[in-house]
């Protein structure tokens, strides 16, 4: 080979390295954009976690590592005890809107009726009408229907964990029909064919198919309800205090290392259940 | 036809995706005006070769040329070379005409001249009349000839085609064979074509690259890769074919002496070396089956054991009392041919030995 | 699917829960609130249904026209900034290797799972006078030693304002759009890409005539997602933009609060359900136009 030749030969190799045309996300200026969303996207979070240890009362700068903000947190009553309101509200919530979501998407998905494409708009509404219009609407209605305010706990939440269901079913609704869609009819069909009932055919055919649905529809309801915000605004009162209202009113107040702890819990909550979530969808996909 | 430079020149091209080898050291030389065919069955390597070609994927290893340039670190819409993709996509958000003009726009040129072109470009493949559609109310095969148009007009020195007949049914398919080759032979443009399906290739081609395994088998004209196969893949793909094996006694002037459990010794007009076992083959059309004993360098005795009537031709299956079972096609040239064997018949087969094939 | 007739019984066991929720605990608030807006104070606790339009027609004095224009601007600015910064990433996250995809896309998404409440505090602490940014700046301005030129380091007000409700609607609802851009950009067939490059076109006009277009209901469907949320934000202007950047969400919270005018705010949020009605109709008119470009 030549001296050309060769430096030919070595630069093609070099060259060779390339990407190919479509391979986007080898280019460099998509990587950095990319990176710099996700470091601007999460710095605020990692940063307020860091600073739930910091012990600081105003917590500007970073004067040494503590546990006693927790332990604030922890012994603070009122959003200890906001804290178990939340919790129970979920978990009723995520139970009843389950069920009643559940339903409903079996009956869209296994029947035709007159006027199914209006049922599936007004379905539709709880997602799309903004939180606010709705959180005022709730607070409206249980204030003229006469609500009453002074029942006994749990039964004060009700209000609250009635709006949570309302706003929440339709997209447990959505998850459950998603994945009813890909069933095959067939599977019904031979059940039939091999003489078992209505009832038996949906139990033990269609049932277990919808588990997957039912679990990513649950985790979903249950993450709307502990995050919520405007609309348990609006439909607690002044003896149910649930955790988001109460850590509203300490930032109103003052930034302390206090409600950075809180907030911090409130975080790790939500990543063990994206983590549990994401755990059950990925047998499904085998199904 | 030029004999000098090829157009398109693979040189020791391999291509990697990771650990697995899709291309293995392939050369082939592709000279201008012909109409070339890269064959072969699923995962043989055939269409990231042609993407490699366009500069959709890199060589791992060797390089491309292209009118004698190399293509390495060339860009898809740098190359001389155009292509018409498997699922033909025709842009669906514009017009036919449009689809068309789309390759000229890029070079700048007026209005004027553009227009005129995709004039010419629709009427080139008769769609002159949809010139305002949206692809999505064109058939298949007219989507396909506006990608064929689209490409076309921007007069490429090759132009590739991924599997273009294999979206089509079978009558149509026919057709745009036919089409496709009347096409390449009036506008001369080197089309570059692959294909799963070996009568495509046979029928279109002038010369066809066998691909298996990222392996090139052999590179020879329709006719060379059915009468003269080098291997037995190539054999066997192409087309129907008898294997038998055999010992090499002796070479001389009239061809090598075999000595074969079936038939005995016979003399195969062949040069090839004087000793080693050898794989032979024989073409089922090539072998004459009759009621009474044929006139041919090597015969055989045996028993009807299963026969497809196919309407043009009659596909039989004779096995001898050694046990060696052989195929036969013949026409049912006649009426009376339909009727002229049963199962159980016992029959005679004879081929001359100019028709025996020796493989690698 | 089958008629409901067929198992009558079935259907409405199946079909009662449902519907009764949806009506009584959804429907019937919001037609409360809407035979409200048609009413009047009378006393403190007592509203009459007067069928009068005067709740609808103050919503037009100047004061509140300027809120609702407000509101408007900076949830089309906030869409708009969103989009810029979503579709580059939607594009490399469908571009990226397939085993990185899931965690690219579980990354964007996961902040937008964590309380509303949490992120935009998170961002008080950033913003503020003693934050991160003015910090980061300071020392960017120090050792550049740009206070020997120019004096000391002024901070920036970036709370407080316009500016911080901005970057925190986007902050927040960013990755929201992320995930109907990705849709779209997944699902385009490569080889419209591969033709537009092979036919001569360069990466840049490939993306605008080629891409842009086929992706456009992933970005009408995002600029929806973001933008009526963005409209009715009631807590993120609350908490960083104090009295001077209110947006509508807060006027209507201060009626149902402080305010205490009930049939008001009943009629401001009537307003801002049909504007968000009015997206989606259009929405629903760009996407049955172009129901011909899936082809």
């Amino acid at each position: 080979m030549t001296q050309q030749a060769r430096e030919v030969f070595w630069l093609t190799r070099i060259m060779r390295i390339r990407s190919g045309p479509l391979e986007y996300s080898r280019r460099l200026w998509l990587r950095l954009v990319v990176a710099a969303t996700f470091l601007l996207l999460y710095a605020p979070i990692i940063t307020l976690m860091v600073f739930s240890f910091n012990n600081s009362r105003r917590n500007v700068v970073w004067r040494g590592f503590t546990w006693k903000y927790y332990e604030k947190a922890w012994n603070n009553d009122g959003l200890f005890e906001a804290f178990t309101n939340s919790l129970t509200i979920a978990f009723v919530s995520t139970l009843l809107s389950t069920i009643i979501g559940a339903m409903v998407a079996v009956m869209l998905w296994r029947f035709r009726f007159p006027g199914k494409a209006a049922y599936e708009g007004l379905m539709a509404l709880p997602i799309v009408v903004p939180e606010i219009c709705m959180g005022v609407a709730m607070m409206v209605f249980f204030a003229r229907i006469g609500w009453p305010a002074d029942l006994p706990w749990p039964l004060n939440l009700s209000a609250i964990t009635i709006a949570h269901i309302a706003f929440s079913f339709p997209f447990v609704a959505i998850v459950v029909r998603a994945r009813l869609a890909g069933f095959n009819r067939e599977l019904e069909e031979a059940s039939h064919d091999l003489g078992a009932s209505e009832w038996q055919t949906f139990w033990n055919v269609v049932f277990p198919y919808m588990k997957p649905g039912l679990i990513g529809g649950a985790l979903l309801a249950f993450t709307l309800s502990l995050d919520d915000f405007v609309i348990t605004f609006f439909t607690s009162g002044p003896n149910t205090v649930t955790f988001p209202v109460k850590v509203y009113s300490m930032v109103r107040f003052s930034v302390t290392p206090e409600v950075n702890a809180a907030s911090t819990v409130l975080v790790l909550i939500t990543v063990v259940m994206t983590a549990i979530a994401m755990r059950f969808n990925k047998p499904q996909d085998s199904a | 036809m030029s004999k000098t430079a090829p157009i398109v020149s693979i040189e020791n091209v391999t291509k990697r995706f990771g650990s697995v080898v899709a291309v293995d050291d392939a050369n082939i030389e592709i000279r201008e005006g012909e109409f070339f065919a890269l064959l072969g069955p699923s995962g043989c390597g055939k269409t990231t070769l042609l993407r490699m070609i366009a500069g959709l994927e890199e060589p791992t290893e060797g390089r491309i040329l292209i009118d004698g340039k190399d293509m390495a670190g060339i860009a898809p819409n740098r190359r001389p070379v155009n292509m018409v993709f498997q699922s033909y996509a025709v842009f669906p958000h514009m017009t036919v005409a449009e689809n068309v003009a789309y390759g000229l726009k890029v070079t700048g040129e007026p209005k004027a001249r553009i227009e005129e072109k995709v004039r010419e470009g629709l009427d080139l493949v008769q769609l002159s009349q949809f010139a305002d559609r949206k692809p999505d109310q064109l058939s298949g095969g007219q989507r396909q000839r506006v990608a064929l148009a689209r490409a076309l007009v921007k007069h490429p020195r090759v132009l590739l085609l991924d599997e273009p007949l294999s979206a089509l049914d079978a009558k149509l398919r026919e057709a745009m064979q036919l089409e496709l080759a009347n096409l390449q032979a009036r506008i001369g443009i080197t089309f570059v074509i692959v294909t799963h399906d070996q009568d495509e290739a046979l029928s279109m081609a002038d010369r066809i690259a066998v691909m298996r395994d990222g392996r090139v088998e052999q590179i020879d004209t329709p006719g060379g890769l059915y009468e003269t196969p080098k291997t037995r893949f190539v054999a066997d793909f192409i087309g129907k074919i008898n294997l038998l094996e055999g010992q090499v006694m002796g070479a001389d002037e009239t061809g090598l002496a075999v000595q074969t459990a079936d038939l005995g010794r016979i003399t195969i007009p062949h040069e090839g070396p004087a000793s080693g076992a050898v794989q032979l083959a024989v073409r089922p059309e090539k072998i004459a089956i009759s009621r009474q004993p044929l006139q041919r360098d090597i015969t055989l005795r045996g028993k009807v054991t299963d026969w497809a009537y196919y309407g043009d031709i009659s596909h039989m299956y004779v096995e001898t009392p050694r046990g060696l079972r052989l195929s036969v096609i013949f026409a049912n040239a006649t009426r009376a041919a339909v009727d002229a064997f049963d199962i159980g018949d016992e029959v005679h087969l004879g081929w001359n030995s100019a028709d025996m094939i020796v493989l690698d | 699917m089958e008629s409901w007739r067929k198992h009558p019984l079935v259907f409405w066991v199946f079909a009662l829960p449902g519907t009764f929720w949806l009506f009584v605990f959804f429907l019937a608030p919001l037609a409360f609130i809407w035979l409200m807006s048609l009413g009047e104070k009378r006393g403190i606790v007592d509203i009459d249904i007067t069928w009068t339009l005067a709740n609808y027609a103050r919503a037009f004095e100047p004061v509140y026209v300027k809120i609702i224009w407000k509101s408007v601007w900076i949830s089309a600015l906030v869409t708009l900034l969103c989009l810029l910064i979503a579709y580059p990433v939607a594009f490399a996250i469908a571009f990226a290797r397939p085993r990185w995809k899931p965690w690219m896309l579980l990354g964007v998404i996961l902040p937008f799972w964590i309380n509303m409440l949490v992120r935009t505090y998170a961002l008080i602490a950033v913003f503020r006078t003693r934050g991160y940014v003015n910090f980061g700046l300071e020392w960017l301005y120090n050792a550049l030693w740009l206070d020997k030129l120019f004096g000391p380091f002024e901070p920036f007000t970036l709370l407080y304002n316009n500016f911080a409700v901005v970057a925190g609607i986007v902050y927040v609802y960013m990755p929201f759009m992320v995930l109907p851009l990705y849709a779209s950009i997944e699902k385009l067939d490569r080889s419209y890409l591969e033709a537009s490059l092979d036919l001569g076109a360069s990466q840049a006009r490939t993306f605008w005539k080629v891409t842009w277009p086929l992706t456009m209901p992933g970005v009408v469907s995002g600029i929806i997602l973001v933008f009526i949320p963005a409209l009715g934000s009631f807590l993120i202007p609350d908490l960083l933009g104090g009295t001077n950047a209110q947006m509508i969400g807060n006027v209507i919270a201060r009626q149902f609060k402080s305010a205490n005018d009930w049939p008001f705010g009943a009629a401001l949020s009537f307003l801002l359900m049909y504007a968000t009605f009015g997206a989606l109709a259009i929405r629903a008119l760009m996407a049955g136009r172009k129901s011909s470009m899936e082809v």
